[in-house]
């Protein structure tokens, strides 16, 4: 088995999995937090799995996707965050 | 020998990223989900990241992971602080089972100021322990 088969069917169908427990998690969250929460840890798998996937087709510009996506991530958290605590302040 | 050691990285990475998942859905509380995800989630991408970088054997494509491993474990402590706060003042419960609060009736409902003791105008504070009608009576 090379590392291109143990890649492609042993670990990326276990990132795809939790993948799928923390879209449960984001559609059932109880309060507005743990939605934001799940979406942050959404994005930061889909950065492992970008990384899994510049290793199995051999092209590290990938990469550079999943830098963006890291930015995309804390700017999204950051500003949900704001907003949230705003919106609960009063004068 | 490298596609060993890919291999150890990766299956580490990954079991961490599917503990991480199965604690979000498992944990009963939202902060201990922000507590779980910020460590477990941050270190298994990291390894796997490091799993890349000894991949391609490059110094462009190192730094390139690097650089993304560094920002996301300097930003998962502040956005997990960021947004632990903003569902501390928005009245999220914690776990009936929780031990203790440490910031129970210390942070002001109004101007979100933190004050180090409890002090006497209970109608400010922000306190999960008691529900808004006994502060309202």
């Amino acid at each position: 088995m090379t590392l291109t088969d143990y890649l492609y069917y042993i670990i990326l169908p276990i990132l795809a999995f939790s993948v799928l427990l923390i879209v449960y998690r984001f559609i059932k969250g109880p309060s507005i937090a743990d939605k934001i929460i799940a979406l942050d840890v959404l994005i930061t798998t889909g950065i492992g799995i970008i990384g899994v996937y510049s290793i199995i087709h051999g092209r590290s510009t990938f990469l550079d996707t999943a830098m963006i996506l890291a930015l995309i991530a804390f700017l999204s958290t950051v500003a949900f965050s704001y907003y949230l605590e705003k919106r609960n302040r009063k004068k | 020998m490298s596609s060993v050691i890919i291999v150890i990285l990766v299956t580490l990475g990954t079991l961490f990223v599917l503990l991480s998942a199965i604690g979000l859905v498992r944990m009963p509380d939202t902060y201990m989900r922000i507590s779980v995800n910020t460590k477990a989630a941050t270190l298994g991408v990291g390894l796997i990241l490091v799993g890349t970088a000894v991949f391609f054997n490059d110094l462009s494509t190192t730094s390139r992971a690097l650089v993304i491993i560094l920002f996301v474990f300097l930003t998962a402590p502040v956005s997990a602080h960021l947004i632990g706060r903003a569902s501390y003042f928005m009245g999220v419960k914690l776990w009936k089972g929780s031990v203790m609060d440490d910031l129970r009736g210390k942070y002001q409902k109004n101007s979100h100021v933190l004050k180090s003791e409890i002090d006497d105008t209970p109608r400010n504070n922000v306190d999960h322990s008691r529900s808004e009608d006994d502060i309202v009576k």
